[in-house]
């Protein structure tokens, strides 16, 4: 009895500890490439959350905008202005500021729009796995189907529709959520598709045999004794999935039917810049992208490191 | 000085927390025509003998000292390109799995051309006369044309003679077999286990059997090797271990194996091995929730039920359907069957088709009548295939029988449509299962499991009461309240297997399925798995469906016992009578399969006087 009082009193540290002494701490301290890219994830991470407070200048208050220093050149330059660090583009906005603002909205989408297909695809593949039958072959075909056309395609599409659908400012007004909608609903296919083959697997154990025979529902079955089980890969695909998002976002407001320019990504900033690239501006576009590539590069690393230490087969 | 000579071996498994230690110290020695028994129970490391022996340890194992010798020469420090010259040419291996010890995408004739060509330097045309020789002499009838096919046109006992003629197709000095019939049924392992003694007896050739199966080294050893924990504790001729052991540990081993042909009160307390953590505390189940709430409302357990804490747990609907079922007050036999199957048919669909007529059926169970008593353990079995889990799982309500009627107490639980009118009876019947290491959701603590259930049932009011009760079930099954806390894989098999039996007993349940409870587990944990089983239906009279594939277990547990063979009942008898006297050809057969065991020592048994 008092063993069990004192485990119960030492819980957090406890698990603090177990944490710092597992495996999967213990192949992250091993290997440089991950630190790295953790540090750099969450350096980019804090410095989007906390934008307003990092950045040197908020590039969307236009009362701080000059046009006298629009278009200058990174401060090791010639003519480059200590202010600006990475110089500023044609309206005068600082392009290091703006690049954190955009990584905001990048993330921002990124996030939301994995969160979004997370729950559709982990949903639609814990009830095709464990329904089966007509259902099963329903939700799977419809995976084929989409799986046939690029994401980016599927996600040009509902946004075309949206932007014909919808009148122009509330468009412009819900053009985030058409967005992380359109995003999201182009990457459900492979959470269903992982969710569905594990909850295959797990749905014949013994241990979910043993809830349907203390008389618990299907649904109680499918949260609290499948999910958990079937989460390990989801976190996997999740974190490449956030990379793909980012670069999916980027493509789309590269290609002008993003986020309004007023509140700029990375994408609609090199979108923007692209058109000074040869006049000799070329700072405009190539920091926001350079910053894209980083920040994208992190995150598939992180993703890579963790697919292979959470499979016990590639150790 | 003999053909295999190991001295002194130490194989360390070194990690970052860290060196494990499997071996140690271990000295054996193999005679031409000899047959050498290893034997120890998982984790001893005996596979991790024979595999330092042929150079096949697992990364990052390592031998760190000792010497093994074969005919003289000292093999375990040459380079690894002769090391494997010695594989398969002068030592031979036989593995566990016959599945996966061939090629699938080879015939038979390739596999073994192959390995002859390779290892004796014969042409095609001699090693494939060789081949077809070999196969003939270990009993594959037609060998010509048999050779000719794939892996997966043969039984597994067949594949299992294809792999030995595999090993011993390059005329090898000695054979390491790792538990060679563990995959295999019981009829098909003892021809394979005579085979294998019959020809290394008739070549001369070293023999070394791995296994875990007291059978096994009884039926063919003529020395054996007991290790546990990584040591070697008794070494001699099989005869005078398994009939008169020195060692404690030995003797403790051979006490826990079922008996085929005496039924024991209980199994002596295996102590040397891994046992209950704490003795559980007695509890006065009169008092105790455990034995509240036991008037299921058929006058079964009438009396214990009064008191505080009967609560939502008995339900008024238990009453009104009591009237059909019990005749009140009486006990044991003789009272109306508490379970009652009657023309019970189970069918799968092996492939499915929108057309009906281009579907496949296997008829898992055929038209099955059979009755359980109150307070009886009723045993099924048979072998693998033979329907006898499908029978469980229709009466717990995994699957819905495609004909016949299922009475619990009285009532059919096959009329009843909705969910939640099967609840009532979902309580008062509870399962075990045969995988520990699948029957509890990795996911969940301990407590958490054990007292789903409850919580499900509404069994109990209160955090504070439901925690008290998983401790004292915890309790019960020898684990100790301190386990609540923990996740299952902190636990092993034999414990897991007691975490289930404390899940399924958290309902109160009258009737309990107990699905090859034991089968994954070592023999001395099955000893006491099956002691603990027997305490707790005794204690809370409990009425048990027992299945399993081992007469001697079945003899050990059972009341009654029905032998099923391709989704039929054959027999149904009392436990002995069915022993002593069997009346069905198939029970016959499969009585004369079963290992005698009648050379282990029956030191410290306390054998029950048939009634």
């Amino acid at each position: 009895m008092a063993a069990t009082q004192s485990a119960r009193a030492t819980g957090l540290g406890d698990r603090v500890r177990r944490g710092l002494d597992s495996d999967i701490w213990y192949s992250f301290t091993r290997s440089p490439v991950t630190v790295l890219s953790a540090v750099i994830t969450a350096a980019i991470l804090l410095a989007a959350v906390f934008a307003p407070w990092v950045a040197p200048h908020d590039p969307f208050d236009l009362a701080s905008i000059d046009l006298l220093d629009a278009s200058l050149p990174p401060v090791w330059m010639a003519d480059g202005d200590p202010r600006f660090l990475l110089g500023t583009d044609d309206q005068g906005r600082d392009v290091w500021s703006t690049i954190i603002f955009g990584a905001r909205i990048s993330l921002v989408v990124g996030f939301a729009s994995v969160i979004f297909s997370l729950v559709l695809g982990v949903g639609l593949g814990l009830v095709s796995g464990y329904a089966g039958g007509r259902l099963d072959a329903f939700i799977m075909r419809v995976a084929d189907v989409q799986l046939s056309f690029p994401a980016i395609l599927i996600a040009l599409l509902i946004d075309g529709v949206a932007r014909s659908a919808l009148p122009r400012d509330l468009h412009d007004e819900l053009a985030f959520y058409v967005l992380v909608f359109a995003i999201g609903v182009s990457g459900w296919v492979q959470y269903a598709r992982t969710v569905r083959g594990s909850t295959l697997v797990e749905k014949n154990k013994e241990y979910v045999q043993a809830a349907r025979v203390i008389g618990i529902r299907r649904g109680a079955i499918l949260v609290r004794h499948i999910l958990p089980n079937v989460t390990g890969p989801v976190l996997v695909i999740a974190t490449i999935h956030l990379a793909v998002a980012i670069i999916t976002e980027a493509t789309l407001s590269f290609l002008g039917v993003g986020v309004p320019p007023t509140t700029p990504s990375l994408g609609t900033l090199i979108r923007v810049g692209n058109d000074f690239l040869f006049s000799g501006e070329w700072w405009i576009t190539i920091f926001p992208g350079l910053a894209l590539v980083v920040l994208v590069l992190a995150v598939n690393l992180l993703g890579d490191w963790l697919r292979d230490v959470l499979n016990p087969k590639l150790r | 000085m003999a053909l295999l000579d190991v001295r002194n071996l130490r194989v360390e498994f070194p990690s970052r927390r860290g060196s494990l230690v499997a071996v140690d110290g271990v000295s054996l020695a193999v005679e031409p025509g000899d047959v050498l028994g290893v034997v120890g129970e998982s984790g001893a490391g005996k596979s991790t003998v024979g595999n330092a022996i042929i150079g096949l340890l697992e990364p990052p194992g390592e031998m760190t000292a000792g010497e093994v010798h074969l005919a003289g020469r000292r093999i375990d420090d040459l380079e690894p390109g002769e090391k494997r010259k010695l594989r398969g040419k002068r030592i031979g291996m036989i593995f566990q799995d016959p599945l996966t010890s061939l090629n699938p995408l080879q015939t038979i004739e390739q596999q073994l051309v192959e390995t002859i060509e390779l290892h004796l330097g014969t042409g095609e045309r001699e090693a494939r006369r060789r081949g077809v020789d070999l196969l003939r002499q270990v009993g594959i009838p037609e060998p010509e044309l048999r050779v000719k096919q794939y892996p997966h046109q043969f039984s597994g006992g067949m594949r299992q003679r294809v792999v030995i003629a595999l090993a011993l197709c390059a005329e090898p000095d000695v054979i390491i077999a790792d538990e060679p019939t563990t995959a295999l049924d019981v009829s098909i392992q003892a021809q394979i286990l005579d085979l294998m003694r019959a020809l290394c007896k008739e070549k001369d050739v070293g023999m070394m059997i791995i296994t875990h199966d007291m059978g096994v080294i009884a039926d063919i050893t003529d020395r054996v090797a007991v290790m546990y924990r990584g040591r070697l504790v008794e070494h001699g001729a099989t005869v005078k271990i398994l009939g008169d052991p020195d060692h404690a540990y030995t003797r403790s081993l051979i006490s826990a194996v079922p008996r085929p042909d005496v039924r024991l009160v209980r199994f002596p307390l295996v102590t040397y091995i891994e046992d209950a953590k704490e003795t559980p505390r007695h509890f006065d189940v009169r008092r105790h929730w455990l034995g509240q709430a036991r008037d299921f409302g058929d006058g079964a357990g009438a009396g214990a039920g009064a008191g505080a804490g009967a609560g939502p747990g008995a339900k008024k609907g238990d009453a009104a359907r009591a009237g059909e079922g019990g005749d009140g007050g009486g006990r044991g036999p003789g009272r109306g069957p508490l379970i009652s199957l009657r023309g019970l048919h189970m069918r799968f669909t092996t492939r499915p088709s929108f057309f009906k007529r281009n579907r496949v059926y296997l008829d898992a169970v055929k038209d099955l009548s059979l009755d359980i008593h109150e307070g009886e353990v009723f045993g099924l079995v048979g072998e693998s295939g033979s329907g006898k889990s499908t029978v469980a799982r229709m009466i717990c309500g995994l699957h819905t029988p495609a004909a016949g009627a299922i009475r619990f107490a009285g009532t059919e639980l096959t009329s009843l449509a909705r969910e939640a009118d099967l609840d009532p009876f979902r309580r008062q019947m509870q399962m075990i299962f045969q995988d520990p290491y699948s029957s509890l959701n990795p996911r969940m603590r301990v407590m958490d499991i054990v007292a789903e259930p409850i919580r499900f049932h509404r069994l109990a009011g209160g955090r504070e009461e439901v925690e008290g009760i998983v401790s004292d079930l915890l309790e019960q099954v020898g684990l100790g309240a301190g386990a609540a806390i923990r996740y299952p894989h902190e636990f092993s098999g034999g414990q897991r297997q007691r975490i289930s039996i404390a899940r399924a007993l958290a309902t109160r349940p009258r009737f309990l399925i107990c699905d090859e409870p034991t089968s994954a587990l070592d023999v001395s944990i099955q000893a006491q798995v099956l002691n603990l089983l027997k305490d707790l239906q005794e204690l809370l009279r409990l009425t048990m469906l027992f299945i399993s594939h081992d007469l001697p277990v079945i003899r050990q547990m059972c009341d009654r016992v029905g032998v099923m063979q391709g989704g039929r009942l054959c027999e149904v008898r009392e436990t002995e009578a069915l022993f002593e006297s069997p009346e069905h050809d198939y029970t016959r057969h499969l009585l004369a399969l079963m290992p005698r065991l009648e050379g282990l020592s029956r030191q410290g048994l306390e054998i029950e006087e048939p009634a």
